[in-house]
């Protein structure tokens, strides 16, 4: 299997503050083509950090500091516009945030306008591909021009993944999408998680276990900025070979 | 208990009684308004240039198209000067440019409005004469503050989750600012663009020495307008009764106006 996959993110020595707290100690790991990736642990312990690190948010913040190489598809993102590598890795945020003042269909075109395409067709053809491919078009096909808002939490959090998706990035990041969720909406953006694999390279940020088991085909566990684990998640699932990683497997710390 | 219940009691007729003394003067400044002014709100009052002084009936005209002028002249000016300031504030990094920027910002907020007709005259009409511009020059020194204050909290409301899903689509930095942060802040922006003029559309001092005032209509922005608070200075003082009528009438129309103007920021851009 593994012979298969490539890698398309390469991490190297990642350490990341804010101001003089270390958020992430030394990460390595690779994550590979058209799989999906669990980032898992308790909060605080730094899987926000490490995929804001990925399409470079997190050095946005006025007190952060980052130190390490990321590869994406061999090319470090620290050497390209920082435009650049957020156009080829998208973000879900763990809070639905459409756009408030825009439209279904602009929440899902903006990154299209924005960055110059006018043509009406295309635009059409996007913003109804990009709903399919989210699993959201059935519903909102007849309203595309109500508010983006105006949609229930699980709708809102889909309209957003056909945000991400409509601007045609290979690597998605998805920080807790269900967090904010009901459990049938929870449900439907796991689904939606698998069929995207098909298309895209998969990150996700959780620190639910069953879900990071149900999803992901790989599995990295965190714990206080620390890498403590990483491997196939039915491997480490059933053999864990730390210590820590099967006490948080199985409740005892978390 | 009792004793604690009489607190209570003597607190709560305490500040219904504040309530009352606050309010009535401030009834009394509406009603007062509104006896003297109305009579004089005829068609003529509104259409037609002032007469001579002494002679009875005219209008103020002049006045209305003058505040008119230098309402909008101010906006042009100061709306976008203080936008931008304010996005420099909110939608880039701390730093110490950014802190001095606003201790300048609240500084000038507590300056006396005849500073600022001061400093216009020294530095417009000493050169230029006395204008609608000067004028309109004066009240931005005083709108320029507000404004930034308002639009820059109205900014700060957008959450920070909203700029960064914009970031995160490859949109840049200054797009997110103008086609979302600032879409998202439209409602709270233009409710603070109608305060200020409401605020500024009442000052009298800073047009004294720089508008001026003018007995007809002004015909373009380089010669001196009359203003409805100048009228009103100038009526109030005056020892004609008919002028003191229209000045109540002037100051009847400046209230209503401003009173819409508030109405409308409550009801129309603060309802999401």
């Amino acid at each position: 299997m593994a012979g298969h996959a490539t890698d398309k993110i390469v991490v190297r020595n990642l350490n990341a503050w804010y101001g003089d707290f270390q958020a992430l100690k030394n990460i390595n790991l690779s994550i590979k083509k058209n799989t999906i990736t669990a980032i898992l642990g308790p909060s605080g312990c730094g899987k926000s950090t490490f995929i804001r690190c990925l399409n470079r948010l997190h050095e946005l913040r006025s007190d952060a500091k980052i130190e390490g190489e990321i590869l994406l598809d061999g090319k470090s993102v620290f050497n390209m516009d920082p435009v650049e590598v957020r156009r080829k890795i998208g973000m879900v945020f763990q809070r639905p945030n459409p756009f408030p003042t825009m439209s279904i269909y602009d929440n899902v075109a903006i990154g299209l306008k924005l960055n110059g395409v006018r043509d009406k067709k295309a635009l059409d053809r996007v913003v109804e591909d990009s709903l399919k491919k989210a699993a959201l078009w059935d519903e909102v096909k007849d309203k595309l021009n109500m508010p983006g808002t105006s949609l229930s939490g699980g709708q809102q959090q889909r309209l957003c993944i056909a945000r991400a998706i409509a601007t045609n990035p290979e690597v998605i990041l998805f920080d807790e999408p269900t967090s904010a969720l009901d459990p049938i909406s929870a449900v439907k953006i796991e689904d939606l998680l698998v069929d995207l694999k098909g298309n895209y390279t998969v990150v996700i940020v959780t620190h639910n276990i069953q879900q990071a088991g149900r999803v992901s085909d790989y599995v990295a566990f965190f714990w206080m900025g620390e890498l403590v684990e990483f491997g196939k998640t039915a491997e480490v699932f059933e053999n864990p070979k730390e210590e820590l990683t099967e006490a948080y497997l199985t409740g005892r710390i978390g | 208990m009792a004793a604690r219940r009489l607190k209570d009691n003597a607190l709560t007729i305490y500040s219904i009684l504040s309530l009352v003394v606050i309010a009535i003067p401030l009834l009394h400044i509406i009603a007062t308004t509104l006896i003297n002014g109305a009579q004089s709100l005829t068609p003529e009052f509104f259409t037609s240039l002032p007469k001579p002084p002494g002679e009875e009936g005219g209008g103020v005209a002049n006045a209305i198209q003058g505040t008119a002028i230098l309402v909008a002249l101010t906006m042009l000016i100061s709306v976008p000067a203080a936008l931008l300031t304010a996005i420099y504030l909110s939608e880039f990094p701390e730093s110490r440019l950014r802190d001095l920027i606003r201790l300048l910002n609240d500084t000038f907020m507590g300056t006396p409005s005849i500073v600022a007709g001061v400093f216009a005259y020294t530095l417009l009409v000493t050169k230029f004469g006395f204008s609608a511009l000067a004028g309109a020059f004066a009240l931005s020194v005083l709108a320029v503050p507000m404004m930034v204050k308002t639009m820059e909290e109205a900014l700060k409301l957008v959450p920070t989750d909203i700029r960064e899903a914009g970031l995160s689509l490859g949109i840049r930095h200054w797009r997110v600012v103008t086609s979302i942060v600032l879409r998202t802040a439209m409602p709270a922006i233009a409710s603070g663009v109608l305060l200020t003029v409401a605020r500024i559309s009442g000052e009298t001092a800073p047009l004294l020495f720089t508008a001026f005032g003018n007995p007809n209509f002004a015909t373009g922005i380089l010669e001196p307008v009359s203003a409805l608070p100048l009228m009103i200075y100038v009526y109030a003082i005056s020892p004609y009764p008919d002028w003191h009528r229209k000045a109540w009438g002037a100051s009847l129309v400046l209230m209503i106006a401003v009173l819409t103007i508030n109405l409308i920021t409550k009801y129309k851009l603060r309802r999401r």
